[in-house]
């Protein structure tokens, strides 16, 4: 029963704060001898498995490491390009780590401002008079739970979806914001927010829904 | 307790049926734009929920919820997509889009010589057979207007 991460966007849909309180890794390691039977493609940046998934590895895992070094994007440390390092069998055997591609900070950018579109979407298709954009958003893995605030601050949290008593960590989460980014005379609003102690408090706030969650139905 | 409206589209992104029941507010674009920002909502969603996702997913995206409206989502293997849009009240409909795909859809659409899988749904006895279906779902009840 985990908090995954927290996203806070600005009325503009910009991302300004992000926190990954537990990120799950599954990560599947073989040895694998030439040909390989799986079939890679370039994708983003990264190296990911595009057919052949057995054993763990699952199609949309991206090359993490080769022989126990991590990659760097699309080539291996030494600057070589990673499908054709796989193209000669003089390389194999070879030991391949894959598994979830990590978001990088664009990524999450770019999640964080689709979101903040979605959300506005939500409200324009709805079949009831006045609703509110997506506050909650489920898939069998997570949920999703988004609290605007009036000033249109997005408060969005990820957690497991038997988590509970996430309404009132928006709250805090809100509290919080306002006690230790809006306060300090350095921040400057929409801006990201770089304060130490909000940072502090986030996460002991993060730590108090975790515990009190575990006891049942909170709030 | 209420039904509000449901979408079927297909792997194209064309919509194939839709019907509404309970609906309040209308979006305020033509049926066809609405339409597509429905698919393109969806579309985005998923490939959202897809990044987002700390762990490899089995079902993907299931529902959304606001905070007058639920939107319940079930797309079958074959890019088929069903929509229905209930009230807070229902927090799991998809058993109920699962019976339709196979009961209702299965049964008249695809087995039905004369309808053009990709087109949109014609059968006569679909649509009635739907109705009824959605009307007597236990948490359908028609509120006075």
């Amino acid at each position: 029963m985990v908090i995954f991460s927290v996203y806070v966007v600005n009325k503009a849909g910009g991302l300004i704060y992000q926190y990954d309180n537990y990120v799950p890794r599954a990560e599947a390691e073989k040895t694998f001898s030439y040909p390989l039977d799986l079939v890679l493609k370039h994708h983003d940046e990264k190296v990911i498995v595009s057919f052949g998934q057995r054993d763990g590895i699952r199609v949309g895992h991206a090359v993490l490491s080769i022989n126990g070094v991590d990659v760097n994007g699309k080539n291996t440390a030494d600057g070589k390009d990673i499908l054709e390092y796989f193209k000669d069998p003089a390389n194999y055997p070879v030991s391949i780590r894959f598994g979830r591609a990590r978001l990088s900070s664009n990524e999450k950018l770019m999640l964080a401002s689709m979101f903040h579109s979605l959300f506005a979407i939500g409200s324009q298709l709805s079949p009831e008079v006045g609703s509110s954009g997506i506050e909650m958003l489920e898939t069998d893995v997570f949920k999703l739970h988004c609290f605007q605030t009036l000033t249109g601050i997005k408060f969005i949290v990820l957690a497991d979806p038997r988590q509970s008593g996430i309404d009132a960590l928006l709250r805090k989460i809100y509290e919080v914001y306002s006690d230790f980014a809006l306060k300090n005379p350095f921040y400057s609003l929409e801006m990201p927010i770089r304060c130490e102690l909000f940072d502090q408090n986030l996460k002991s706030a993060l730590e108090v829904a975790e515990k009190a969650g575990n006891f049942g139905a909170g709030s | 307790m209420t039904v509000h409206n449901l979408y079927i589209f297909d792997r194209n992104g064309s919509c194939l049926f839709y019907n509404e029941w309970n609906r309040k507010k209308q979006a305020g674009i033509s049926k066809e734009e609405e339409f597509k920002l429905m698919y393109g909502m969806l579309f985005s969603i998923r490939s959202f929920v897809t990044k987002m996702s700390p762990m490899d997913m089995k079902d993907g995206f299931l529902s959304f919820q606001t905070s007058k409206y639920r939107l319940h989502y079930y797309e079958t293997p074959s890019g088929l997509k069903f929509i229905l849009n209930t009230d807070l009240s229902v927090s799991n409909a998809r058993d109920t889009l699962q019976h339709i795909y196979s009961n209702l859809y299965v049964e008249y659409i695809v087995k039905n010589p004369v309808c053009v899988l990709g087109q949109s749904l014609d059968s006569e006895l679909f649509s009635s057979r739907l109705d009824a279906f959605i009307r007597a779902l236990p948490y359908y009840s028609p509120r006075a207007a």
